[in-house]
């Protein structure tokens, strides 16, 4: 393999477990604090990108460069009013239930979405790729790039990933979400409103999701099933990394990005494969994943 | 005596059953139950054609119906999973006791459901499907297509880039992994073998079904730079790759072919660019150069237009042939059965080498395996001020029996026999506006 074919693949790999990264880290995060695999997950990432197709389409009249704050707004507002609300009157009341009541929970929240996405925006492809054609294109070994694939959403990824292990290390909240994440009732006996605790990670969690979404509409085609598709490969990366590991999670998205695209350049036919293949080796030799640690609650 | 009384007893019952049988109790309606995808990502067909059924079967009914007879339909999502969808074609068929049904979109869909309409003898057309295996593998009673299959559909768009761009040099392929994407390559690359020994197969990429990013697929054909890209994706997907490929200047670099690229022009607007081939998958384009001014065909393009607020697109025309066959059908019927209403096996019976007419030019179900022989439209894309999209130019109407698989053949082995001559066949071009 020719060094030129290796760079071309890493730049795609690199783009593709951005995406993958800022949906999976959610979906981790979430389990980390809360133990919940939350199947509605996708769902979150199909809204953050039709609530940002809409915002976007409806203020690109005014100024394009509008439609970058709208990816972050249709984020906060898919975060808090969808996942806020998901955790406040459905999951709230189960705490502490059987953990298939709360994955029946969930995948009755997912089929709800599923079906609300289409009454709300039909069934045709949506598109809006304003923000990908306001930055230039790169040319690397004679091969064009947008530059927001292979700049801009490494780069979210990086301070997401950065803005997280600060959070969670160097911040008297994310002290306090680690706390009730190792010890929910030693958390709550010195004071701790562990609520609030699941209710701010679940936000932020859903709105990381909705954050994939949101950057990845001006890329792709929004239509029916696409949370589907994200749950699936999330899932697969988060389960790769272990679940509750932020760290761990970006590594196994990237292993994950890197080894399709090489797929892709060398032996297609693999590509589907391929993150799949990853996850079921990994899981056979640590079924804690490969950061996980059994028995420890780490986020 | 008794003996004797005995057979006027027999003959009598045997003549009040026989006259049953031949002049059956019209019914109050016409039951069709429909699969179609409702949910998923192929509701970007299922859901415009539940759209057409439903204007239709309207537009049927003001007319009277089908020998008098309203229809009335029963949808079943075929998104639902494959499950799911035998257990409700069963229950419309013997518990909702529908008269015929059309399944379906998928052609796994229809893998699974004719042979069950054989087992519960229910006259069933096969009205999008397009995988050509399923009739060619088995003799059926009471499953036909409506519409061509997609041998006949990748045939012809072959046969236009043949005739339009004969001296390419390397060529890619992209399409979905899974029935239709792995048929549909089987087809393009046994038949680029034959009538095109020179061409180079450089790369060939079968992304997920719904996969969201063509990124590194873009990357690849970029960095190999084929002369042609043919891609045989639709819906979203072909939406997703077309777009990645025009942000990313490979549309510039290569000639795109898409092969069953109709459905996806409206949507691309702008996106899609001048000089690409596409397909029709039939021989029903709203624009249809030989058509398009038939007041019937006008009166349809506007009410399909006003109920979904875009142009019909094949699923669209697909539903309609399927309507009109089975109104051609029971014609037939009721005709040989001296105006009376015929029994269901008098209709599945008229079914065989049924001619019918719909918005293109005659269709004929072939008598040897029930398989609908329908003409083909090609054509290449045209920005024209009248649409804020492009349109077909350039664009040729394959005739039927020149593209399709000959009856009794294997698709894949009629192929193979092939000679580059196979393209100099005759086809009528039309320019835009014509």
């Amino acid at each position: 393999m020719d060094s030129t074919i290796i760079i071309l693949a890493a730049m795609d790999g690199v783009a593709y477990a951005a995406l993958v990264f800022l949906v999976s880290v959610g979906l981790s995060l979430i389990f980390g604090v809360l133990r919940i695999v939350n199947v509605a997950h996708g769902s979150l990432y199909a809204y953050g990108a039709y609530v940002a197709a809409s915002l976007a389409l409806a203020v690109s009249g005014i100024s394009p460069w509008l439609t970058y704050p709208a990816l972050i707004v249709a984020s906060i507002l898919v975060g808090v009013l969808i996942g806020g609300a998901m955790e406040y009157f459905l999951l709230r009341p189960v705490y502490g239930r059987e953990e298939v009541l709360q994955l029946l929970i969930t995948f009755a929240v997912f089929m709800i979405m599923d079906n609300v996405q289409r009454l709300i925006w039909g069934v045709q492809p949506i598109s809006m790729a304003v923000p990908l054609t306001l930055l230039p294109n790169v040319e690397i070994f004679g091969v064009n790039y947008t530059s927001y694939q292979v700049i801009l959403l490494p780069a979210v990824a990086l301070l997401a990933l950065a803005g997280l292990r600060y959070f969670l290390r160097y911040t008297l909240s994310g002290a306090v979400i680690l706390a009730v994440t190792e010890d929910r009732e030693a958390a709550t006996a010195i004071g701790i409103d562990a609520k609030r605790v699941f209710l701010i990670t679940f936000i932020v969690g859903a709105s990381l999701a909705a954050l994939g979404g949101a950057l990845a509409s001006p890329t792709t085609s929004l239509l029916p099933g696409m949370g589907t598709e994200m749950i699936v490969l999330s899932f697969a990366v988060a389960a790769t990394a272990g679940l509750g590991q932020i760290e761990g999670t970006a590594v196994a998205a990237l292993m994950i990005g890197l080894a399709r695209a090489f797929a892709i350049y060398t032996y297609p036919e693999f590509e589907v494969l391929v993150p799949y293949l990853i996850m079921v080796l990994v899981l056979l030799i640590r079924p804690q994943g490969l950061f996980g640690v059994n028995r420890v609650r780490k986020i | 005596m008794s003996f004797v009384r005995s057979l006027i007893a027999a003959v009598g019952l045997s003549l009040a059953v026989t006259g049953a049988a031949s002049a059956q109790q019209k019914p109050a309606e016409l039951k069709i139950g429909i699969t179609t995808f409702l949910s998923g990502p192929a509701s970007v067909f299922g859901v415009p054609a539940k759209a057409a059924a439903e204007l239709l079967a309207e537009e049927l009914n003001k007319k009277g119906g089908i020998g008098g007879v309203p229809v009335k339909l029963s949808f079943i999502d075929e998104g639902a999973g494959g499950e799911a969808l035998v257990s409700n074609y069963r229950r419309l068929v013997t518990d909702e006791k529908v008269d015929v049904t059309f399944a379906s979109i998928s052609s796994g869909s229809c893998t699974q459901l004719v042979p069950l309409a054989e087992d519960l003898k229910i006259m069933n057309f096969m009205w999008d499907c397009g995988a050509y295996s399923i009739l060619e593998n088995k003799k059926h009673r009471y499953n036909f297509r409506t519409q061509a299959n997609g041998a006949a559909e990748m045939m012809a768009v072959i046969t236009y880039l043949l005739k339009v761009k004969p001296d390419f040099k390397t060529v890619a392929f992209v399409a979905q992994d899974y029935a239709w994407g792995r048929e549909s390559h089987d087809i393009i690359s046994n038949a680029l073998k034959v009538l095109k020994p020179d061409a180079k197969w450089v790369a060939e990429f079968f992304p997920k079904f719904g996969a969201p990013d063509y990124s590194t697929e873009v990357s690849r054909l970029l960095a190999l730079r084929p002369d042609v890209v043919i891609t045989t994706s639709w819906g979203g997907d072909l939406d997703t790759f077309v777009r990645q490929s025009g942000q990313r200047g490979l549309l510039k670099q290569s000639t795109f072919v898409l092969a069953i690229g109709e459905s996806s022009i409206q949507r691309l607007g702008k996106d899609l660019p001048e000089g690409v081939i596409v397909g029709a998958r039939g021989d029903h384009y709203f624009l249809h150069p030989e058509f398009k001014n038939e007041p019937s065909f006008k009166a349809y393009v506007q009410a399909f237009k006003d109920k979904t607020g875009a142009f019909p697109i094949y699923p669209a025309f697909h539903m309609s042939q399927a309507f009109t066959a089975l109104k051609a059908a029971y014609d037939k019927a009721i005709k040989a059965n001296n105006g009376n209403w015929p029994s269901r096996e008098q209709v599945v019976d008229a079914m065989s080498g049924l001619e019918f007419k719909d918005f293109g030019r005659p269709i004929k179900i072939r008598e040897e395996d029930g398989q609908g022989l329908e003409a083909q439209i090609v054509g290449t894309t045209k920005q024209v001020p009248e649409y804020d999209f492009k349109v077909l130019d350039n664009i040729m109407v394959f005739d039927a029996e020149k593209v399709a698989t000959p009856a009794g053949q294997k698709t894949i082995d009629w192929v193979k026999t092939l000679k580059p001559d196979f393209v100099k066949m005759e086809a009528k071009t039309y320019k835009h506006g014509q």
